[in-house]
C-alpha cells in the first residue's frame, strides 16, 4: 500500500508551498503540489497609473526583486511603444547580472546545499586534509588547515551549546548523504563566506537603483543619470565600484561556486538521472545586445523544446491567445463562463474561490481543486522553465559560449549529455549560467563606458512619459528571464489607467496543480520515481523540489478579466 | 552536550577571540544600535552573560524582501547574529529541517522557552474567509500567530506588511490582510516598517533587544525612535535644493543631471519617517533619492494608496496630514515657481525654527494617526 508523506512547509524556498507524495516501495508513485498562499493583488493593480505597476509588481518577490519590475516597464513600454536608450538597456543588463549572480549562489549554499552537505559530519573532517583538497580543487586563498581548522572549532561550540538553530532537527546522518567530511567542512565553510559575500555584489543594485532589496525601475529608462562631472550622478567613482564589485563576483563564481558545485556533483552522479520530469523546455530569452526588440540578439535565446529534442527549437509568441494559456482545472478560483476551458492572460479572470479542506487539516482534496496557482500551458504541453530550459534552449539554438560551458562540464563529470534532464542537470544549469554571466557582465559594462566615452549619457526617454500622449486603449506584453525561469506580464491600459494585469511566472509553469486532462506540471512529474529511503526523513523529495528553487509568493495568480478593443505595436 | 546554553563570551572564546576583540565588537554593535559610549557597559555585561535568545520567525503574507534585507546586513554581519547571537530556531527560508521536523523544532522552542522567546512576524494575515489564504502545515496564519503570540516575549513585526499591511492591504485589501498590531494585544510589538526595512535597521533592532533586554524606545506608530523620527525630507542631503528651490523637472533632464531636488517628481521624503537619508542602504552605498528616483514612502501606513507615485505632494489627498504641520508644504502646495522661489528665501532664514515645529507637529500627527485606526 503507498504511504502519503506531507511536506509542509517546504522549507528554503520563497514562499508557502505544500508538497503531498505517495510512497509505494522506496519510490515516488504520486506527486502533489500546492500553493497555500494568496495575496490577489492584481486586484489592488486595477485602475492604477500604469508608471507606477512597476513598484507593485516588485513587490510579488523580495527573493527574485527586480525581475517583475523589469518585466513590468517592458510591458508598459510595450503597450506604448517607448524604446529605451542604450544606457538604460545596459543598466537593465547589468542590474539582471547582478540579480542572477547574488540569487543563483545564495540558492546553491543557503537554500539548496544543505541537501547535499552535512553540516554535521563536517566536525569530523580533518582540516589539513580538507585544505589540501580545497587547495586541488581551486586557487581561492581562504583554505589553509588555520582556516578550516577554525571554521571546524566555530561549528564545534555552535553544536556544543545545545542551541542548534537553523540547523536544530535537520535530516543529519541521512544515508542519502554522501560526501566526505572533507567537502561537508568545505561547504560549510563557503556556507558562511557565501552569505557576507552576496551581500556585496547588491550593491551593484543600490548604485542604480538606489536600494536592494526593492531597487527603484522607471518605465522610459533608468531613475539614474549620467554625469562625469557631478557627485550626484552615476559618475567615474560609481562606475570604478560597479566594476569592482562584478571582479570580485567573478572571482567568487570562478573560484568558490563552480568548483564547490563540480565538487559536489561528482558525488552524486545517480542524481543525473533522477528528477527529470517533464520533456519540455520554454524560454522567452533576455539580455538583449541590440535593444529588447530584437530577441534573435539576446545573449539568452527565445525558444521551446518538445520532447527532449534538441535538434530543433520551436519559436514563442506570447501574444498569440492561442498558444500561452490558463487552466483552473485544480485551482482555487472560478471562471464566469466554462471552468474547464483554458484563457489566453488577455482574456483571463480570477475569482478566488476556496474549496479546500477547512483548516486545520491533514491532507488535501487532490482529486479535486488544492493549489492557489493556476495551470499554465503551451500549445497544451506542460513546460518545465528555468536555468536548464535556458541552457538546452542556447544548447540547441547553437549558441558557442553555451555549448563550450556545457560540455566543458560534461567532460569534467564524465556523464552524457542526457544527464543534464535531471535534478543534478538543473542545479548544474544554474551554475554554468551563473559562470556565462558573471563574464556577461563584464561586456555590459564596458559597452556602458564606451557609450559614455562616446558622448551617449541619457538614461531617460521622456516621448511618453505624459500620459496625454497615450492612445486611448493599449496593449502589452513584457517578456524576461526571471532567475527561475520564464517570466511575462501582460498589460491593458485604458484610459490611461490599468483595465487589468496579468502575469504567468516561472514557478507557476513548475509548481502548478495538473491541468485539465490530468498532465502534471514540472514539480509533480519530476518526483515521480524519487527514491525515499525513510518516509519519516524525505530528503530526496526536497533535493528535487530544491533544483527547481521555488518561488511561491511569484507563483500564486494575478489577476485580469476580458480584454477588448486593442491597440498593438509590436516592439519585440 | 551541557544543557545550559553557551553565553556569548563564552563562545567567542571558544571561537580563539580574545577579551580585548570582543570588547571592540561589543562596542561594534553598541554604535549599530546607536547607543551612546556610556551605555557601553550594558552592552558588554549582557553579551558576557546570556545564552543565545531563542527567536522564531515566521512567514505568512509577504515577499521576503524582509528576509532578503536581514540577510544584506553589514554591521553586525548575520552569520554572527544567527551563530553567535541569537537561536533562530525556526525560520521557512533559512531553516535545514522541512515538515514535520520544521514543525518540531518550532514546538519545541515554544515549549522549552515559554514566555522567553522572541517572535519575529514578515507578512500580514489574512482575515477574510476564516484565514483560508494563507495556511501552513495545514493551519491557518491567524492560528499560527495566535498560538506562538500568546507565549512569546516580545513581537518584532519586519517591514511594512507585518506593520501596517503594505501591498496586500492596499484597496481593495482583497483577503482581509491585517498588520500583526491588530491582532495581537498584551505583547509588546515593535514595528519595523518599510518595503523592506533597512538591513541594518532589522540587525539594529535585534542588537537592542539582546543587548539592553528591553524594547527600544518607540514612537506613537510602534517603530523604534532610533530609526523613524526623522523624516528622510528632513536627512536628505538634496534639502538644500529644496529650500533654494532648485527641482528636477523631468527624468534625466539638466536638473536631474546635477542632482536636484526630486519633490517635483513625486518624492514621498516630506511625509516619510525612515533613515534611509542618514544610513543609506546596503551598508552606506546609496538611497533612492542619491540614485535619481524620488522616495515612494514604502515605510509608511497606506503608502500604495497614496499615488500615483510620480504625481507630486501638494496635488495628491495624502499630503493632507502634512499641511497643517508642514509650513514649507504649505507654501510650495500653492504650486508656483515664484512660490517656491519666495519660500525658499524665507526659509533660508526661518529654516531651523521651522523644522523644529515641523518635527514636533508631525510627532503629535503621528500619535492622533495611532488614535485613529
Amino acid at each position: 500500500m503507498a504511504n502519503r508523506i506531507v511536506i509542509d512547509p517546504i522549507t528554503r524556498i520563497e514562499g508557502h508551498l505544500r508538497i503531498e507524495v505517495e510512497v509505494k516501495d522506496g519510490k515516488v508513485v504520486d506527486a502533489y503540489s500546492s500553493g497555500t498562499m494568496v495575496r490577489g493583488f492584481e486586484i489592488i493593480l486595477k485602475g492604477r497609473d500604469p508608471r507606477d505597476a512597476w513598484a507593485f509588481t516588485e513587490r510579488v518577490c523580495g527573493v527574485c526583486t527586480t525581475v517583475h519590475a523589469l518585466a513590468s516597464v517592458r510591458t508598459v513600454e510595450d503597450a506604448l511603444g517607448i524604446t529605451v536608450p542604450p544606457n538604460a538597456e545596459l543598466i537593465r543588463n547589468l542590474m539582471f547580472c547582478t540579480q542572477y549572480m547574488q540569487d543563483h549562489v545564495v540558492h546553491f549554499y543557503h537554500l539548496h546545499a544543505l541537501d547535499w552537505v552535512d553540516v554535521v559530519s563536517a566536525l569530523k573532517a580533518d582540516p589539513k586534509k580538507t585544505s589540501e583538497l580545497a587547495q586541488s580543487l581551486s586557487s581561492w586563498p581562504k583554505s589553509s588547515p588555520m582556516y578550516f581548522s577554525d571554521i571546524q572549532k566555530r561549528l564545534t561550540a555552535f553544536v556544543n551549546s545545545g542551541q542548534l538553530g537553523i540547523f536544530a532537527n535537520a535530516y543529519w546522518g541521512h544515508p542519502a548523504y554522501k560526501l566526505p567530511p572533507e567537502v561537508n567542512l568545505i561547504g560549510t565553510a563557503h556556507y558562511l563566506e557565501a552569505l557576507e559575500w552576496q551581500k556585496e555584489i547588491v550593491k551593484i543594485h543600490t548604485i542604480f537603483g538606489g536600494k536592494n532589496p526593492h531597487p527603484n525601475y522607471l518605465v522610459g529608462g533608468a531613475p539614474c543619470s549620467i554625469n562625469l562631472d557631478e557627485s550626484n550622478a552615476i559618475n567615474a567613482e560609481r562606475l570604478a565600484h560597479v566594476k569592482q564589485l562584478l571582479d570580485q563576483a567573478k572571482v567568487f563564481i570562478e573560484q568558490v561556486y563552480l568548483p564547490d558545485l563540480m565538487a559536489v556533483a561528482s558525488f552524486y552522479k545517480d542524481w543525473g538521472a533522477i528528477g527529470g520530469g517533464l520533456q519540455n523546455y520554454l524560454a522567452y530569452g533576455d539580455l538583449p545586445m541590440n535593444g529588447y526588440s530584437e530577441p534573435a540578439k539576446f545573449k539568452f535565446p527565445r525558444g521551446v523544446i518538445l520532447n527532449r529534442n534538441l535538434k530543433e527549437v520551436l519559436p514563442v509568441d506570447a501574444k498569440n491567445r492561442k498558444e500561452i494559456q490558463e487552466y483552473i482545472s485544480h485551482s482555487w478560483y472560478e471562471y464566469s463562463g466554462e471552468n474547464e476551458l483554458a484563457r489566453h492572460p488577455w482574456e483571463g479572470e480570477t475569482k478566488l474561490k476556496y474549496t479546500g479542506p477547512k483548516p486545520p487539516y491533514e491532507h488535501l482534496n487532490v482529486e479535486q481543486k488544492y493549489s492557489w496557482l493556476k495551470t499554465p500551458r503551451w500549445n497544451d504541453h506542460a513546460m518545465e522553465v528555468g536555468p536548464l530550459a535556458r541552457l538546452l534552449v542556447a544548447y540547441a539554438s547553437g549558441r558557442e559560449d553555451v555549448k563550450e560551458v556545457v560540455n566543458e562540464a560534461l567532460k569534467k563529470l564524465n556523464v552524457p549529455v542526457e544527464a543534464l534532464f535531471s535534478t543534478l542537470g538543473r542545479t548544474a544549469a544554474r551554475g554554468l549560467e551563473t559562470r556565462l554571466i558573471a563574464h556577461w557582465a563584464n561586456e555590459f559594462y564596458d559597452q556602458l563606458i564606451d557609450n559614455i566615452k562616446n558622448g551617449d549619457t541619457r538614461t531617460f526617454n521622456d516621448a511618453k512619459w505624459e500620459p496625454d500622449t497615450w492612445p486611448a486603449v493599449a496593449e502589452g506584453v513584457g517578456l524576461s528571464e526571471a532567475p527561475r525561469g520564464a517570466l511575462a506580464h501582460w498589460i491593458v491600459i485604458k484610459d490611461k489607467k490599468i483595465a487589468n494585469y496579468q502575469l504567468v511566472v516561472p514557478s507557476t509553469w513548475n509548481a502548478s496543480p495538473r491541468d485539465h486532462l490530468g498532465q502534471m506540471s514540472a514539480y509533480e512529474a519530476s518526483l515521480i520515481g524519487t527514491p525515499v529511503h525513510n518516509p519519516e526523513q524525505p530528503l530526496e523529495v526536497l533535493r528535487t523540489i530544491h533544483s527547481f528553487d521555488p518561488c511561491l509568493a511569484c507563483a500564486v495568480h494575478l489577476y485580469d478579466e476580458k480584454g477588448s478593443t486593442v491597440h498593438h505595436l509590436n516592439t519585440f | 552536550m551541557s544543557d545550559k546554553p553557551l553565553t556569548i563570551w563564552e563562545q567567542a572564546q571558544m571561537q580563539g577571540y580574545s577579551r580585548r576583540d570582543f570588547l571592540q565588537f561589543c562596542s561594534w554593535i553598541a554604535a549599530a544600535a546607536g547607543i551612546q559610549a556610556t551605555g557601553l557597559a550594558q552592552v558588554v555585561e549582557a553579551l558576557d552573560k546570556k545564552p543565545r535568545l531563542p527567536v522564531v520567525w515566521f512567514h505568512f503574507q509577504e515577499c521576503t524582501c524582509c528576509s532578503e534585507s536581514f540577510i544584506r546586513s553589514s554591521h553586525p554581519i548575520v552569520s554572527d547574529i544567527i551563530l553567535d547571537k541569537i537561536s533562530l530556531d525556526y525560520t521557512e527560508t533559512l531553516q535545514a529541517a522541512a515538515g514535520k521536523q520544521a514543525e518540531e523544532a518550532l514546538h519545541k522552542t515554544m515549549t522549552q522557552f515559554k514566555g522567553q522567546y522572541l517572535m519575529l512576524v514578515e507578512g500580514s494575515v489574512p482575515t477574510e474567509e476564516d484565514g483560508v489564504y494563507c495556511c501552513i502545515a495545514g493551519k491557518t496564519a491567524l492560528d499560527i500567530l495566535k498560538e506562538a503570540a500568546s507565549d512569546a516575549k516580545a513581537i518584532v513585526a519586519w517591514g511594512s506588511c507585518a506593520s501596517n499591511g503594505c501591498i496586500q492591504a492596499a484597496n481593495p485589501n482583497p483577503t482581509g490582510a491585517t498588520p500583526i498590531h491588530k491582532l495581537v494585544s498584551g505583547k509588546p510589538i515593535i514595528n519595523v516598517p518599510g518595503c523592506p526595512p533597512i538591513a541594518e535597521v532589522m540587525a539594529g533592532t535585534i542588537v537592542h533587544l539582546l543587548a539592553f533586554d528591553r524594547i527600544p524606545q518607540l514612537d506613537g506608530l510602534g517603530r523604534p525612535k532610533a530609526f523613524y523620527s526623522r523624516r528622510v525630507h528632513d536627512t536628505c542631503y538634496r534639502r538644500p535644493n529644496y529650500d533654494a528651490g532648485l527641482f528636477v523637472q523631468a527624468f534625466d533632464d539638466e536638473n536631474a543631471k546635477r542632482g536636484y531636488c526630486l519633490y517635483k517628481m513625486g518624492c514621498r521624503g516630506p511625509v516619510t519617517y525612515n533613515a534611509c537619508g542618514v544610513m543609506r542602504w546596503n551598508n552606506g552605498v546609496s538611497f533612492p533619492i542619491q540614485s535619481g528616483h524620488g522616495c515612494i514612502g514604502c515605510s509608511e501606513a497606506n503608502f500604495w494608496d497614496n499615488g500615483p507615485f510620480y504625481q507630486h505632494l501638494a496635488s495628491f489627498p495624502g499630503f493632507g496630514i502634512e499641511t497643517t504641520a508642514d509650513k514649507v508644504g504649505l507654501v510650495v502646495g500653492a504650486g508656483t515657481l515664484i512660490g517656491i522661489a519666495g519660500h525658499a528665501i524665507s526659509t533660508n532664514i526661518r529654516k531651523r525654527k521651522l523644522i523644529l515645529e515641523e518635527i514636533e507637529s508631525s510627532r503629535n500627527t503621528s500619535d492622533t494617526k495611532k488614535g485613529d485606526e
